[in-house]
């Protein structure tokens, strides 16, 4: 049941293949008389290398979303493709550390899976703990780290995964202002020198307008596209800038409406 | 032009980067700088100890109160100081190293064998649905029974013989077990589940590198307590099966009760004591060793 517009289309355009394509993705939760649809015929294309926020309020899809990319659940209609031979990389709110393995232990796990050798994944290890600032915390345990640090540590072992796709649900919402502004910069650096195609989903509208090339706003049962913005301020962004606050109050403005529409 | 500007922007960038890298870096000075102990090992030896001493020497008092007291006669109520005196000459005899080496290797074979069956049979029942509905409900069962109430079946099985004692150990022992490994997986936070599923961990090595070690502090204290009713049902069994010679620490109790040698019988029971005091402070130490790798173990010792 695609829409005849993107039925018509090749799918060799001019421009490069999406790193994550999203085509008419119906997602309904439980059967009968108790479901609930949660995406409805939803088509988002991302492009390899860039960075999208999905802002919504609550009910509106989006770690359904994301967990549909990740493979971790199906969509009910509708096709998802992922470019690259490696599945998406998912972050999640808690950094969900094994707290019986040092930090090493836990940003090293994802390449001894992968049966990477031992004194390459040293090498490996070193270098995922260096790209987060905590060379020197190897051989810590995770309880022995401030919040902000095992985010870090999670956010290294994500990237052990090598996915060109990373998906993060609302990574940053359980920290203070002033470590999630830090790690907001330290995920602009390593997206921009991995080129990595990132999702990002958040209910914060001023960290979508710091980070995001592009905000997507879901519309709430159902979750549909409503309102796209591409974010045309220069990076470095700082989230206190006014470029970055006009544009948040812009989709702050979008997001009151939609909510509102559930009121009357 | 706009290669100039595209200069600027990187040099921009990396002085942000540094920045970010010093800022996070006082952060998580600050930000640990309050976590560090600061008490020497000997003081905090004497912390733990000296609760257990006073406590030792509070029940010594009032056992020799109660001897002082005459409530019972000497040569049924010895008090501590004749007690320690046969202590100390037992431990110069054969006999009491024997007993120890006899009920020491029972209970060590028929722990291992509970140890083993426990292991193998938790997790089976923990990840598979049909064992689950079938056993499940069965070892929680198995665990409420006195251990006791199995001798009369097993002298009856056995007769008064050795493979009495460890039918009656393994069956002690081995719900316990395998009650801690079921607990343990179902105590798993789903979380880590998901970040290791996530990570790449399927099947096996899911069990391998996330289901087994967030298992392994439940899986410790479900062995701690099979290791209590292995003792309890061995002593239960040495005290009942006497007839294999009169060397174990069970037999050795009888034996002074039916030669009304209270000295004998009380320094033996110190001896039984000590012995499971011994064990459970390794289980102790494991466990501890586990918390503090996991961070539960904040509250200091």
């Amino acid at each position: 049941m695609s829409s005849p517009g993107s039925a018509a289309v090749p799918e060799s355009g001019a421009t490069a293949p999406a790193a994550v394509a999203l085509d008419g993705v119906t997602k309904v939760h439980g059967r009968g008389s108790a479901a609930v649809l949660a995406l409805d015929n939803l088509t988002l294309d991302v492009p390899p290398g860039e960075f999208v926020c999905l802002v919504g309020a609550s009910g509106c899809g989006k770690s359904t979303l994301l967990s549909l990319v990740a493979g971790l659940d199906k969509p009910t209609s509708g096709r998802i493709a992922v470019a690259g031979d490696r599945p998406p990389a998912l972050m999640f709110q808690e950094p969900a550390l094994f707290p019986w393995s040092t930090v090493a232990g836990n940003v090293g796990l994802p390449l001894r899976l992968r049966g990477i050798r031992r004194a390459e994944r040293r090498v490996r290890v070193a270098e995922l703990l260096a790209a987060v600032h905590l060379a020197e915390f190897a051989k810590r345990r995770p309880h022995e780290l401030s919040g902000g640090m095992r985010h870090r540590v999670a956010l290294a072992r994500t990237l052990g995964l090598d996915s060109p796709v990373l998906l993060m649900d609302e990574p940053f919402g359980a920290l203070d202002a002033m470590t999630r502004d830090l790690l907001h910069d330290e995920l602009e650096r390593l997206w921009q020198r991995r080129g990595l195609t990132v999702l990002f989903v958040t209910h914060n509208v001023r960290e979508a307008a710091r980070l995001g090339d592009r905000i997507v706003l879901l519309s709430s049962r159902p979750g549909r596209v409503s309102y796209e913005t591409r974010v045309t301020v220069p990076r470095p962004r700082r989230i206190d800038s006014p470029q970055v606050a006009e544009v948040a109050a812009r989709v702050t403005d979008r997001l009151r409406a939609e909510v509102g529409r559930h009121g009357q | 032009m706009a290669n100039d500007v595209a200069g600027l922007r990187t040099v921009a960038g990396l002085a942000r980067d540094a920045g970010a890298g010093t800022a996070l870096s006082g952060l998580d000075a600050l930000e640990l700088a309050a976590r560090q102990h600061d008490r020497s090992r000997p003081a905090r030896l004497w912390a733990s100890a000296w609760p257990k001493l006073a406590a030792l020497a509070l029940v010594v008092g009032v056992w020799q109160a109660f001897v002082s007291a005459r409530v019972k006669p000497d040569y049924v109520l010895p008090g501590p100081l004749a007690v320690g005196a046969e202590l100390c000459d037992q431990l110069h005899r054969q006999q009491l190293w024997q007993g120890v080496a006899l009920t020491g290797r029972r209970a060590l074979v028929g722990y291992a064998v509970a140890v083993t069956v426990g292991l193998l049979l938790g997790p089976a029942v923990a990840r598979v649905r049909v064992l689950r509905a079938a056993l499940g409900s069965m070892i929680t069962s198995l665990q409420t029974m006195p251990s006791i109430a199995w001798f009369p079946l097993a002298i009856l099985l056995f007769q008064l013989n050795e493979k009495a004692i460890f039918f009656v150990v393994v069956l002690g022992a081995a719900p316990s077990i395998a009650n801690g490994v079921i607990s343990g997986v179902d105590y798993i936070p789903p979380l880590l589940l998901r970040a290791g599923r996530n990570v790449g961990a399927h099947g096996v090595s899911l069990y391998r590198y996330v289901i087994a070690p967030a298992a392994l502090p439940a899986i410790v204290a479900g062995l701690k307590q099979g290791w209590a009713f292995a003792w309890r049902s061995l002593m239960a069994g040495e005290l009942l099966v006497t007839s294999l010679g009169h060397t174990s620490l069970g037999a050795q109790l009888t034996y002074a009760r039916e030669t009304r040698d209270a000295e004998w019988l009380l320094s033996t029971m110190i001896v039984i004591l000590m012995l499971g005091l011994v064990v459970d402070g390794v289980f102790g130490a494991a466990d501890r060793a586990i918390r503090s790798r996991w961070g539960v173990a904040d509250q200091p010792h």
